[in-house]
């Protein structure tokens, strides 16, 4: 039998490889924001390459000890990102990666640099991201395509108005449907999410809201309000992997990977084998099993919040609660500051930022909690975290499980 | 005023969009394993066989899910929210995005029975759209 974190092949037998052995070697030794919220006067390019330096700068790093370069913009002049970013920051990279899987890129970046820096393709890995998504749109959120003819499998979706929030919203009426889920339940994510944020000086969203807030705020589609949507700011990011072994040597607490996993199950929301279940199902198991650890190890999670429906359906994908209770799981603000499961504990992207890919954020942020340098919102003793992105229209996933080394 | 943003259609599409002119509703079916599958594709999203039919469907739906939309993703729908944005599921077995139209958006369901319509919305596209059975 293959054991716990081994790969199986097709045939069942086990693969001569044993992850564990590979993620030992690896770990994460730099995390940043760059500048977030309005940012205008700065270029989704300047804010990933800020965020970057920021990251190396923490570990003792700099930019010429980069040999992997793991990136995606999906807005434009982002073709062709890794060599776009690479050439940008003067960075040759001898690993490219630009897998454009949507918010969920990112997290699914962490497997793939892991791989590379514990087989020796490359030592020092930088995942970095940059958005400008609110001032590309001249400040306010809305409508920002405007093509007249769609061409590929998007024109049986585009010209009925679909949108991402739209997409969402199906998913949501959908699971009401099925489990008698409600629009309070809904909102208990997004207050418990702003008081978290509450404690994050970053955060664009502060102030404390109630589940009537969120009720009483203007319906986007139904059965999604105002409240129940993520921001839509400017953003950058990085995430440094090394060695761990060179780790060791350099300036901040390593944090260990300890499992990882990626799928994806579809690209329109038309085309979702079931709008109540996200690939979380198959990532999520894939980094349990990996990591060798159980949901009641998981100290703090850090769960993609695109929409209140996103963190539902992924809670339940993940295996955190069964299929149709994630209504019940987040009552009672259970993933608020003092609850029993603390979750997003930045304000995630439904109160602290979300520049259209939200990933790298959730990797930051757990990297930070198990550091312990998160001030009023730190998690008390927090020594194994995950972290999930979503891309897409619950499309792709990626889920990591880091531990304090 | 903004229009609608339209299919361009291509290889795989051109029969499906030019059907829907005259108020057709074809499918495609697999001449190997006998799956239907929606969107139009050059193979079979089930067995890969290229070797695929267009089908007249039935037209026959029933609402997986809807909701009701106050703004879309372009601004060629301003004057058409709030609409009804929806999943159908044919008859057929597949899937479709679509609008349910001819009807109060509020008044649909999950599960309701509906069945094919044509919008046409230029001289140069329509679209199959459906509306309470």
């Amino acid at each position: 039998m293959a054991g716990a974190g081994r790969l199986e092949s097709k045939t069942g037998g086990p693969a001569p490889v044993d992850l564990k052995d590979l993620y030992r070697k690896v770990a994460i030794v730099g995390v940043a924001e760059s500048d977030i919220g309005r940012v205008p006067h700065k270029s989704k390019f300047q804010l990933s390459a800020e965020a970057s330096k920021k990251a190396l700068d923490e570990a003792g790093l700099t930019k010429d000890d980069v040999d992997g370069v793991f990136t995606t913009i999906i807005t434009e002049g982002g073709e062709f990102s890794s060599m776009l970013m690479a050439e940008y920051m003067g960075i040759k990279p001898r690993y490219t990666d630009s897998t454009s899987i949507g918010g969920s890129s990112f997290v699914a970046y962490v497997e793939h640099a892991a791989m590379a820096i514990a087989t020796g393709l490359c030592e020092v890995a930088l995942i970095c991201h940059g958005s400008t998504n609110i001032s590309d749109r001249g400040g306010r959120a809305g409508p920002v395509s405007g093509a007249s003819h769609i061409f590929g499998p998007a024109q049986f979706e585009e010209p009925y108005g679909v949108s991402t929030v739209g997409s969402y919203a199906l998913a949501a009426a959908r699971h009401m449907h099925e489990y008698g889920t409600t629009s309070e339940q809904l909102a208990e994510i997004a207050v418990a999410t702003r008081q978290w944020a509450s404690m994050n000086p970053l955060a664009r969203m502060r102030d404390p809201i109630t589940i009537d807030d969120v009720l009483n705020s203007r319906m986007i589609a139904s059965p999604l309000h105002l409240l129940d949507c993520c921001l839509v700011t400017d953003a950058g990011g990085a995430v440094v992997l090394t060695s761990m072994d060179r780790a060791r040597d350099l300036k901040t607490r390593p944090v260990s990977v300890l499992g990882t996993g990626e799928a994806h199950t579809h690209r329109m929301i038309s085309q979702m084998p079931d709008l109540t279940e996200t690939a979380a199902k198959i990532s999520g198991k894939l980094a349990f099993d990996r990591a060798g650890v159980s949901h009641a190890d998981i100290d703090v999670a850090e769960i993609y919040d695109s929409f209140t429906i996103t963190v539902l359906l992924t809670l339940e994908s993940l295996g955190f609660c069964k299929k149709g209770e994630g209504g019940a799981f987040v009552s009672g603000q259970r993933t608020a500051p003092g609850g029993d499961f603390p979750m997003n504990t930045q304000g995630g992207a439904l109160s602290y930022t979300h520049p259209g890919m939200f990933g790298i954020f959730t990797v930051i942020e757990a990297v930070r909690q198990l550091r312990g340098e998160c001030g009023p919102r730190q998690v008390p003793n927090a020594q194994v975290a995950l972290a999930n992105g979503t891309g897409g229209v619950l499309s792709s996933t990626g889920t990591i499980i880091l531990g304090k080394e | 005023m903004a229009q609608i943003p339209l299919p361009k259609p291509y290889q795989d599409t051109e029969a499906y969009w030019a059907a829907a002119k005259e108020h057709r509703f074809i499918i495609q079916k697999c001449g190997d394993c006998g799956e239907h599958q929606f969107y139009p594709r050059g193979v079979c999203s089930h067995c890969l066989s290229s070797n695929l039919d267009w089908t007249a469907a039935s037209g026959d739906a029933s609402v997986y899910s809807c909701s009701v939309n106050y703004r879309a993703g372009h601004p060629g729908f301003a004057d058409r929210t709030p609409f009804v944005l929806a999943i159908v599921e044919l008859a057929e077995g597949p899937r479709m995005m679509t609008n349910i139209v001819n009807c109060d958006p509020e008044s649909v369901r999950i599960g309701m029975a509906v069945k094919v319509c044509f919008d046409d919305v230029t001289d140069e596209a329509t679209l199959p759209m459906f509306e309470p059975a």
